[in-house]
């Protein structure tokens, strides 16, 4: 199964809300300092499925980022990871797109690479959570989509694909080729090996701008953002905690019951 | 596309009612529709949908586009989109609504990427600009870090989709008028590019989580299955049902179908107990609804402290046997 992954640097997720910091003025977020950007983790979990996939079927995993020449990294950490290829997609015409501009660009990258079966992106990224770009990728190249996808099986040259809903699951069959959006329920993602870690650092990693993609410039950039950012702002958040105090924590407990009680909760 | 005109509710229809988060989507659709005196009109996809269209219309529906055919719930999204578009293309709307569910997540990208207009996922409020009568698309960013205002024209298409439990529903009004008009738009086979083979509930034990008075919930903290016993055992005791962070589901200590959280449910209970939970902000957009919260937590910094009403600083074994035996003692 060929297979290509579409992943995204982000700034490290997990960071303590007091390091996050924006510039309200700009409307932008200022990167935390010493901190090193990550994949984001669903699309780690776009690459996990990959490995299994092709662990079980053989075929080849291309691994794409759309970002700057250092977005390398992050391309290197799906190479090392088990990824076969990666490309890093920058150029300063690619910034300011919305999410149509980052999918013509990343459509045009994956018409470039060819022969592709299967897909995958993250269900969302945890920065601006919004989840479009695989679903409009669907749409350009013309095939099908299923999304928030936890498992897939082929089967008969097409897959059976496992969508999770909040009270179960669906499950889809579907011709190739196709593009998934993978959710967190694939589970954890491999750690690199030592041997992933120098396969991938002898990988080169080409660097395509849009002049190599063949991209239109009247479908990406700044100009072309279908709607724009009036405000970035911080939700003030005032800490009301009782913290109910005891000698033992079991006295805290105590407390804590009786605290609920006269609340009319219990 | 110019002057486009009109709010359309997306519906979401169960046991032939309009889902919670679709009254909720009925009300803001109704306060937009008033902001910028434009028509309110609802799609509704099913069977058997006359009383699903009273309820819309008592819900303020000017118009009501009633499309007969398979139940809501083993609906092909594939022929949503479709059906969406075909509604599109002949009302020609401002403001497409839909809720950010199973469904709306995936469809509303969908029909974004079909109709080429802009969309905003997961809103937590949307209001008009007073002056300049733009539509202002509020939704947490960064996880909840911070907050971002997406800014449209209102004669603009466009989509939205809106948190569940962030518009309070109004009450319906049965004497409200409006129109149910027949829909029966033609979808051609080549929009339906998957097959859904199964839609499986899983059966889940006790209370569904949206409507749960009391949900314990633990995190990373209880450090594996064995320690959710504790939490079931104080769910029991105060009649109420279990929820978890995202680290239980990817450790496989519980059902995934348990999270609660932006990805997970979004709950609104009395009482909210959160257990060697830290509080990540993406954990906290499912649960900072809760009228009361209360956390248990051995790390005093611990974020979870900044959104509960009480807090009790102790490793959750030490915490849960007194808690559990003198909550017994109250009942």
């Amino acid at each position: 199964m060929q297979i290509v992954v579409c992943v995204k640097e982000i700034p490290d997720p997990e960071i303590p809300p007091e390091k996050f910091k924006i510039d309200a003025d700009a409307r932008r977020v200022i990167p935390p300092g010493g901190i090193a950007p990550v994949m984001n983790p669903y699309d780690e979990r776009a690459v996990e499925l990959a490995l299994r996939l092709k662990e079980k079927y053989g075929g080849k995993i291309t691994v794409l980022s759309l970002g700057n020449p250092a977005s390398v990294s992050v391309v290197k950490h799906g190479l090392s990871m088990g990824a076969d290829e990666g490309v890093v997609l920058a150029d300063q015409g690619f910034e300011g797109s919305d999410s149509f501009g980052i999918a013509h660009i990343l459509t045009k990258a994956i018409q470039k690479i060819g022969n592709y079966d299967l897909i995958l992106c993250g269900r969302q990224a945890p920065d601006w959570d919004e989840g479009l770009v695989g679903s409009i990728i669907a749409e350009n190249l013309s095939i099908p989509l299923v999304t928030l996808v936890r498992a897939i099986e082929m089967i008969d040259g097409g897959l059976k694909v496992n969508r999770i809903t909040l009270d179960g699951y669906q499950v889809f069959s579907v011709p190739i080729p196709a593009v998934a959006t993978v959710s967190s329920e694939v589970g954890r993602p491999r750690l690199p090996g030592g041997l992933g870690i120098i396969t991938a650092a002898r990988k080169q990693v080409p660097i395509w701008n849009g002049g190599a993609i063949d991209a239109d410039l009247s479908k990406m950039g700044s100009g072309t953002a279908r709607r724009k950012l009036g405000k970035l702002f911080i939700p003030e958040r005032k800490s009301m905690c009782e913290v109910l105090q005891g000698e033992t924590p079991a006295e805290a407990a105590i407390k804590l019951a009786e605290r609920l009680r006269e609340s009319g909760i219990i | 596309m110019e002057s486009n005109r009109g709010i359309l509710v997306c519906g979401e229809v169960a046991d032939e009612k309009m889902t919670a988060t679709t009254q909720e989507l009925m009300t803001m659709g109704r306060k937009l529709g008033d902001g910028l005196q434009q028509p309110l009109n609802v799609l509704v996809i099913g069977k058997n949908l006359e009383k699903v269209a009273q309820e819309a219309i008592s819900f303020g529906a000017n118009k009501v586009y009633s499309v007969q055919g398979t139940f809501f719930s083993e609906l092909n999204p594939d022929n949503y989109a479709a059906i969406i578009v075909k509604v599109c293309q002949q009302i020609t709307p401002s403001v497409i609504l839909l809720g950010q569910t199973d469904i709306g997540r995936d469809v509303a990208p969908r029909l974004a990427a079909k109709l080429g207009i802009p969309v905003t996922m997961d809103c937590t409020e949307l209001n008009i600009d007073p002056v300049t009568k733009e539509i202002l698309q509020t939704k947490p960013v960064y996880g909840g870090n911070a907050m971002a205002i997406w800014v449209t024209q209102s004669n603009q298409a466009q989509i939205v989709t809106m948190r569940p439990k962030s518009v309070m529903a109004d009450k319906p009004d049965p004497s409200r008028k409006g129109e149910i008009i027949s829909f029966n738009p033609t979808i051609d086979d080549s929009m339906t590019k998957v097959k859904l083979l199964e839609t499986v509930k899983e059966e889940m034990k006790g209370i569904r989580l949206e409507e749960a008075k009391v949900i314990v919930a633990g995190g990373g903290g209880i450090g594996g299955r064995d320690g959710f016993k504790l939490l079931e055992e104080l769910a029991k005791v105060l009649g109420g049902t279990i929820g978890v962070t995202r680290v239980p589901c990817d450790e496989g200590w519980t059902s995934v179908n348990l999270q609660v959280g932006q990805t997970g449910h979004i709950v609104s209970p009395d009482l909210y107990v959160a257990v060697g939970i830290s509080g990540a902000l993406q954990h906290m957009a499912g649960c900072s609804n809760s009228k009361l919260i209360a956390a248990i937590n051995k790390d005093p910094e611990a974020h979870i402290f900044k959104y509960a009403d009480f807090g009790v600083v102790g490793e959750y074994r030490d915490v849960l046997p007194a808690l559990i035996s003198k909550l017994k003692e109250f009942a």
